[in-house]
């Protein structure tokens, strides 16, 4: 069934929306990604205007972020003291993204900018995410299954003034680097026009220390505020959201996030993350070919200006 | 201007020979939810007060151009390693769709000063007066390539049927990915490769019901539209939610 989008102005199959929607919720659900990264680049694909594409999965971000929420505030895994401080910095990281994005638009080369963005972070994350994970399997496999219990390395981390007591995380650290991640991820995060869980998580689970179980939902928490809050900017400023587009796409995508978070807690730690590894790195993988091959069509078209 | 001459020029031609009455399957094009494109039927006569003169080829074009926008050609270059954008092309007018369709091969029905003046052929209807750099020529072919891909440029050598030298049709195909405006309908009838008649109408296209209420929201009330579009967002993410929890009892 075609349908056509009032803002986007092209016409697309909704079933096939629905299903995009459905299988990044899915993903979603399982690794407290918001899924932007997969998103966006698969609606650019299916012919959407990246500027639509970009608003409207801010947008979509929330409705699945906020569906997987809820099923981790059920289960008690979020941090919700951890989740404010990481939101605090994404509001003040995101505001100086879209300070940056506007500024090298005026260079003409942003583009180029987010892709080149996309394939380092996603690379250096999941190669790092990718070892790590292997590591972790091994040596479990060696402990006969179980895995034995860690003992925290005290790195400057953990040195820091303003100490604060994350209790759902059990960690007592400085407020300065989870707020930190915050506004680095809230950069990243406005620049490449997405949630940015997949740089939070790694962070939340390398930097902070924090418990995998834990970091998901918190990371959702932490993503649904930040997302919303693009979405009204996009909204107001430049026009692109496109509500039929975003019905579409989230009616998919909460139901896939509910199944998504289901799938998350059945499954180990260690594979969770290195399944996550593996489709960063795949994702990665096929933007540096996008970049490194000759295209089919040299020229392309920009809306207007000079 | 050019266009403005070429008009007084025809006008400044003695009493007309022959003349154009058209008609039009539809006053508009009206996009809706499940607009999948559409198609104009544009048909029509010649009027004439004497019998048909049978010693010069008569020449029937029919243009439909959407509204006109500027766009940027960017072209791509190998960069240390990597495909980079490098050089871009500012184009000053370029209509968001266009179409021509004649009785015959445009060429044969309408001479190069002709076609000129009145920017009748897809490279004509576009206009870059900024084009600096060299190789200008190579980014309208692109745009008018890229465009012609998506349907919304097309060339119909054969589209017009002529019968009797007298009734003439043409089906304008509209592709669904049509931007709204005023799209303007142009029928030339030529003899000997000059024009003799023109005749020009306009048929809007635009959104209608939903599409129309929601792009009209977004534009005139966009926090509103911005705090709904969230609403509809966090309202979906609580149902699934809710709709789950009771299917796992």
């Amino acid at each position: 069934m075609q349908i056509y989008l009032p803002i986007a102005e092209v016409s697309v199959n909704a079933f096939l929306l629905l299903g995009l929607g459905g299988i990044v919720g899915i993903l979603s659900g399982m690794f407290g990604v918001g899924g932007g990264f997969l998103m966006t680049p698969l609606l650019f694909f299916i012919g959407i205007p990246p500027a639509v594409a970009v608003a409207t999965e801010a947008n979509q971000i929330v409705a699945s972020s906020f569906s997987g929420v809820l099923a981790h505030l059920k289960r008690k895994t979020v941090d919700l003291k951890m989740g404010t401080v990481l939101l605090v910095g994404g509001l003040v990281g995101s505001g100086l993204g879209i300070i940056l994005f506007n500024y090298l638009k005026a260079l003409g080369q942003v583009e180029l900018l987010v892709q080149l963005c996309y394939v380092i972070f996603l690379g250096m994350i999941g190669t790092l995410m990718f070892f790590e994970s292997l590591k972790a399997i091994r040596k479990s496999n060696k402990a006969g299954g179980s895995p034995a219990p860690t003992r925290r390395k005290h790195n400057w981390v953990h040195n820091l003034p303003f100490k604060m007591k994350f209790r759902v995380s059990g960690l007592y650290i400085s407020v300065i680097p989870p707020l930190l991640v915050g506004v680095s991820v809230g950069v990243l995060a406005a620049i490449m026009g997405v949630g940015g869980g997949f740089i939070m998580v790694p962070a939340m689970i390398y930097l902070l220390g924090m418990p995998t179980k834990v970091v998901v939902g918190t990371s959702l928490f932490q993503i649904i505020f930040v997302t919303a809050f693009t979405t009204m900017l996009h909204a107001t400023t430049n026009y692109t959201v496109d509500v039929v587009l975003a019905v579409l796409l989230l009616v998919g995508g909460v139901v896939g996030a509910q199944i998504g978070t289901r799938i998350g807690v059945r499954m180990k730690a260690e594979q969770l993350r290195i399944w996550l590894a593996i489709m960063v790195l795949a994702v990665c993988g096929k933007l540096a070919f996008d970049l490194l091959v000759t295209p089919t069509e040299l020229y392309s078209l920009g809306a207007g200006g000079h | 201007m050019i266009r403005l001459a070429a008009l007084l020029v025809l006008f400044a031609l003695p009493a007309k020979a022959e003349e154009i009455v058209l008609g039009l399957s539809r006053d508009e094009v009206a996009i809706t939810a499940t607009f999948e494109g559409s198609e104009i039927l544009i048909f029509g006569a010649i009027k004439r007060d004497a019998p048909a003169p049978d010693d010069e080829d008569l020449g029937v074009i029919v243009t439909v151009a959407g509204p006109d926008e500027p766009v940027t050609v960017r072209k791509k270059d190998r960069r240390l390693g990597i495909w980079v954008n490098t050089e871009s092309v500012d184009v000053d007018v370029a209509p968001t769709f266009y179409a021509v369709a004649t009785n015959r091969p445009l060429t044969e029905i309408l001479t190069f000063t002709e076609d000129l003046n009145t920017r009748i052929s897809t490279q004509r209807a576009i206009r870059s007066v900024g084009a600096t750099i060299e190789n200008a020529e190579s980014f309208t072919r692109a745009l008018i390539r890229i465009r012609a891909g998506q349907g919304l440029y097309q060339t119909l050598p054969t589209g017009v049927l002529v019968e009797e030298e007298t009734l003439f049709r043409t089906l304008i195909p509209l592709p669904a990915n049509l931007t709204e405006g005023d799209y303007k309908a142009e029928i030339y009838l030529t003899r000997g490769r000059q024009i003799v008649d023109l005749y020009t109408t306009v048929i809007p296209v635009k959104k209608v019901g939903l599409e129309r209420w929601l792009y009209n929201l977004a534009h005139d009330n966009a926090f509103l539209y911005g705090l709904m579009s969230l609403s509809i967002a966090i309202a979906a993410g609580w149902g699934a939610s809710a709709i789950f929890t009771v299917l796992r009892r």
